[in-house]
């Protein structure tokens, strides 16, 4: 019996993959909701000190996958996964492995601004205060302080710290949730379509500090444009039907898919 | 390098702190949980007895001349005596007589008119015991002589039986006599009265205001108004009784009439807000197509979302008749709180409510009084659990998802 | 018409409670004046002279109530919380007929536990330890109070507490906290002024409640804070007062229409202070 098993394909490395260390990564995940099976057997590779953007049409399982990463479904009484998700090769489902511990490492930014109905200050306090990061006051303030000014917010807040986060416009209020995330030091920011609710001008502001915040952290994100995936990411993962059909340097999924759904999608055939 | 360490000492504060607050609220139901459920234990506990009662088959011998007089408590008393003959001074013979219940000179003359005996014949009496023989037979108290009680259960056949007469007879000075027929009827006539007159303004005040009301300032303080009026303490609505109708419009006293007339106004933010939420839940669409093929707007009302509101009504309407069962403060304040034997025959009669005979018997002295007490809470308990079951019931049977 | 008419109930109603509570305590403020029973330190409306101080009537009434939401709000609030943030569906399904039920008990039923089985036991207990304890105590009518309250605050809060929106949740634990935390941190916060004005919803129950103190507090008046002692409240003498025959002329039975006219007044200022609060919060999060 020496029948030849077939040669195993190894799709190519991105580029992106071979000058920057891997962060995260996930092997063969499976993901239930119920009966509903929302992630295929996914394997993906997320570099460090890059964007990674996913893509995709409504339904496949993009935000799925992203909550995974920082075990936001362990909220969802439904949800069950299998498979392995590593953060710096340590398997973040692991038993002793605290999510609460995990979610410090890996923050997340919703779709909708959703500041805690606090102060400007509180609310970036919050984090810093929850896990004990700060000893002194001076300390916390200068830690929210930096946090703003790292998103962009400090000069258009700085005198009104102590009034509400829900007060202010709707981009404002994702940049303080995006500060709000920085504040705890993550490696991972994850976000699931951040502008989603915003005017193409806040969009713009945001994008630029995505690219701006690259520099320090690994960052997903997820998002309905392709033009913004263009614009602010390294590296695009294309997600169909649950499975991820094709990911590599963003210039290249952009220019040269080798998938025709691919292909598809991002000529505007369907999604 | 992240660090994915759970040894870290803050971390583990704060699991033991969330540990905590989660036992915290698990203790809180928990505690509830056991408060309703000792109340509940406690009350069989102490109700139980009452639905049982002793009895004995005493052979009476119908003397001539009693007979003829129609002296039944003398046959009782020499049939007693009889069975008892070491009984002579008078202290022993009232420690014997007092093993049995009043009644049982009723009980006799009814057997006797049912079925006539002569003279000189001996026929068996069913003859009740006391409550205090009662009590010492089921263990409960020693409040009779312990000897009489020996004598008497070596010479007569005790039996027990089911308390038939709790619900066959009304209130009695006489605790093994007490029965909770008079409250059930003045219950039923109460909260019939409060039920119909509360249904009819309710249900109209819902439609008034859900299909027909302008939006203006009326209607908007008739709305705040209902609202309030849900809060205001029941107690209140017995002053309005007591001012209003007993003494402004005299209103007989005591009566279910006014009873009810005052539970109606208690019930009625209940059902009007049960039923608004009831048309509310019709879609609009339904009337629109009323409309659309040429109803006017009270055939559209009245002919097709009336009907379909109908379930949730009648479910508000059950909360309200249970609200009302239950509710003793406004009734005291009218008069309803009196010891009435009688059952009552009509509206205007003097009666009282279960709610009330469970207050009025809470307060007597003699231990039987706290057995019966706990049977009648026992009855009415389980008369709100049934209507609250029957609301849930037809909740999920008529329960429509358009 | 007949509809508007019917409507117009409700607010007859209102203004008969007013009208007659008010018409009898004019009355009654004629022949007493209006200061001595504000701030008369005495109750005693069948002594000779009688005296018609409201003073330790409020006291007795504020006493229970206060023990009746110490026992109460934890309780409803950590049952809430329970529910709506740690409880699986089915068990949520489970547990809330329960508070139904609890909810569901007559006050009379609850007055005779009170009365002949709580007061009782705290009367044996509190002997036990050597303190002297009234057989009619404040505590024993406030524990079972407060017990029939928590089903309303557990209710009320449950809504409010579901009212906050999920979002707000997910944020806080994606920063990484605790549920408790973001209970405590975030959900509870947001949801204060709903919280509050189910707190004064319950408050107005707790002071227009009857039955549990006729039967468990008694009649004495004392002018006392002590949880242990016999104390008595409006409801009680409103009630005592007008039970049996009255003559619509003499001091003491109008003086239960000015304690009516007290009460009157407490509630409907808490309820609709409460009514106002849980509006605006619920525009809040519209
Ligand atoms: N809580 C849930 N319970 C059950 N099924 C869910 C749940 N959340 C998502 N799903 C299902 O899982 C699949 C993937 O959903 P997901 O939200 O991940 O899609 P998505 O790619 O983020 O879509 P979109 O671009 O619209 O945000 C969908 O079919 C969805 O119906
Ligand atoms: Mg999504």
């Amino acid at each position: 019996m020496n029948d030849a098993s077939p040669p195993l394909m190894k799709p190519p490395l991105p580029r992106i993959l071979a000058d920057r260390p891997e962060k995260m990564a996930a092997r063969g995940v499976n993901i239930h909701y119920g009966d509903k099976h929302a992630i295929k057997d996914l394997s993906i590779t997320i570099p460090d000190r890059a964007v990674s953007a996913f893509i995709g049409p409504s339904g496949c399982g993009k935000s799925t996958f992203l909550r995974a990463l920082n075990r936001m479904n362990d909220t969802i009484p439904s949800c069950r996964m299998t498979g392995a998700i590593t953060l710096d090769g340590r398997n973040i489902n692991d038993p002793d492995v605290d999510p609460v511990q995990l979610r410090s490492h890996v923050g997340m930014v919703f779709q909708k601004p959703n500041p805690f109905p606090k102060s400007i200050f509180e609310n970036v306090a919050y984090g810093p205060r929850i896990h004990g990061l700060c000893a002194s006051k001076a300390e916390l303030e200068q830690r929210v302080e930096e946090s703003l000014k790292k998103a962009g917010l400090f000069g258009e807040v700085k005198d009104r710290l102590h009034q509400p986060g829900t007060g202010l416009s709707g981009g404002q209020q994702q940049r303080l949730c995006i500060a709000r995330a920085i504040a705890v030091n993550p490696e991972v920011i994850l976000m699931d379509e951040p502008c989603s609710a915003l005017d193409p001008i806040a969009t713009a502001r945001i994008e630029e500090l995505i690219d701006e915040l690259r520099q320090n952290f690994c960052i997903v994100i997820v998002t309905h444009s392709m033009q913004q995936a263009a614009r602010v990411s390294q590296l695009t993962a294309f997600f169909h039907l649950g499975t991820l059909v094709e990911f590599g340097d963003t210039d290249k999924i952009f220019t040269a898919p080798t998938d025709q759904r691919t292909q598809d999608y991002i000529t505007g055939r369907y999604g | 390098m992240s660090s994915l360490n759970a040894q870290n000492p803050t971390l583990r504060r704060r699991r033991a702190a969330e540990a905590r607050f989660r036992r915290y609220g698990a203790a809180a139901l928990a505690l509830t949980s056991l408060f309703l459920a000792f109340l509940i234990i406690d009350i069989v506990g102490k109700g139980w007895p009452a639905f049982v009662e002793h009895r004995v088959e005493l052979p009476v011998t119908l003397d001539s001349r009693k007979l003829a007089e129609k002296n039944y408590d003398g046959l009782i008393k020499d049939a007693i005596f009889a069975r008892f003959p070491e009984a002579q001074s008078r202290g022993q013979r009232k420690a014997v007589l007092a093993l049995f219940s009043h009644s049982a000179e009723q009980a006799l003359a009814a057997q006797l008119a049912e079925a006539p005996a002569a003279a000189g014949q001996t026929v068996k009496a069913e003859v009740l015991l006391s409550d205090t023989a009662d009590l010492h037979l089921k263990g409960l108290s020693h409040l009779a002589d312990p000897a009489a009680i020996d004598a008497l259960t070596a010479r007569l056949p005790v039996t027990a039986h089911f308390s038939w007469r709790f619900f066959s007879h009304g209130d009695s000075r006489e605790a093994e006599e007490a029965g909770i027929r008079g409250a059930l009827i003045g219950s039923l006539l109460t909260v019939a009265v409060a039920l119909g007159l509360g249904l009819i303004f309710g249900v109209a005040a819902a439609i008034y205001l859900e299909e027909f009301a302008p939006k203006n300032r009326l209607t908007d303080i008739i709305e705040v108004n209902i609202n309030n009026l849900a809060a205001v303490p029941s107690i209140i609505f017995g002053l309005l009784g007591l001012a209003v109708f007993l003494n402004a419009f005299g209103l007989p006293r005591s009566s279910p009439l006014v009873g009810g007339l005052v539970l109606s106004l208690l019930v009625l933010p209940t059902i009007i807000i049960a039923a608004r939420a009831a048309l509310k839940a019709v879609p609009p669409s339904i009337k629109e197509a009323a409309l659309g093929v040429g109803a006017s707007e009270h055939q559209a009302v009245f002919h097709h979302v009336l009907p379909l509101a109908l379930p949730g009504i009648l479910t508000g309407a059950i909360l309200g008749m249970a609200r009302a069962f239950g509710e003793t403060a406004p009734l005291l304040m009218i008069g309803m709180v009196a010891f009435i034997a009688d059952v009552p025959g009509s509206i205007s009669d003097a009666a009282t409510v279960l709610p009330v005979q469970i207050y009025l018997w809470s307060d007597l002295p003699e231990l039987a009084f706290r057995s019966k007490t706990a049977a009648a809470i026992m009855v009415l308990i389980a008369v709100l659990f049934a209507a609250n079951a029957l609301a849930i019931y037809l909740r999920n049977r008529f329960e429509r998802r358009w | 018409m007949v509809l508007l008419v019917c409507s117009a109930v409700a607010v007859a109603t209102t203004l008969g409670i007013l009208a007659s509570v008010l018409f009898e305590s004019f009355v009654f403020f004629r022949e007493v004046p209006l200061l001595s029973f504000l701030f008369g330190t005495q109750w005693a409306p069948t002594g000779s002279p009688a005296a018609f101080g409201i003073l330790p009537l409020l006291a007795g009434t504020i006493l229970i109530t206060v023990i009746a939401l110490i026992t109460a709000t934890p309780l409803g609030l950590f049952s809430a919380i329970y529910l709506s943030e740690y409880a699986t569906p089915t068990l949520r399904k489970s547990l809330k007929p329960v508070l139904e039920l609890l909810a569901g008990i007559p006050t009379v039923v609850l007055g005779f536990f009170a009365a002949l089985t709580v007061a009782p036991f705290i009367r044996q207990v509190g002997t036990g330890l050597g303190l002297d304890v009234a057989s009619e105590s404040a505590l024993a009518a406030g524990l079972v109070m407060g017990m029939m309250i928590v089903p309303l605050i557990s209710s009320l809060s449950d809504d409010i507490i579901n009212a906050v929106p999920q979002s707000l949740r997910d944020g806080s634990l994606a920063m990484g906290a605790t549920p408790s935390e973001t209970v405590k941190r975030v959900v509870l916060p947001a949801a204060l002024p709903g919280i509050a004005s189910a707190i004064m919803l319950a408050i107005s129950r707790a002071i227009g409640e009857t039955m549990i103190v006729v039967m468990a507090a008694g009649l004495a008046a004392n002018l006392s804070f002590n949880p242990l002692a016999a104390v008595s409240t409006i409801t009680v003498q409103i009630a005592t007062l007008l039970v049996g025959d009255q003559e619509f002329d003499s001091d003491k039975t109008l003086s239960a229409f000015a304690l009516g006219l007290v009460l009157f007044f407490f509630t409907l200022a808490l309820n609709i202070a409460a009514l106002r609060l849980v509006r605006k919060y619920r525009q809040h999060y519209e």
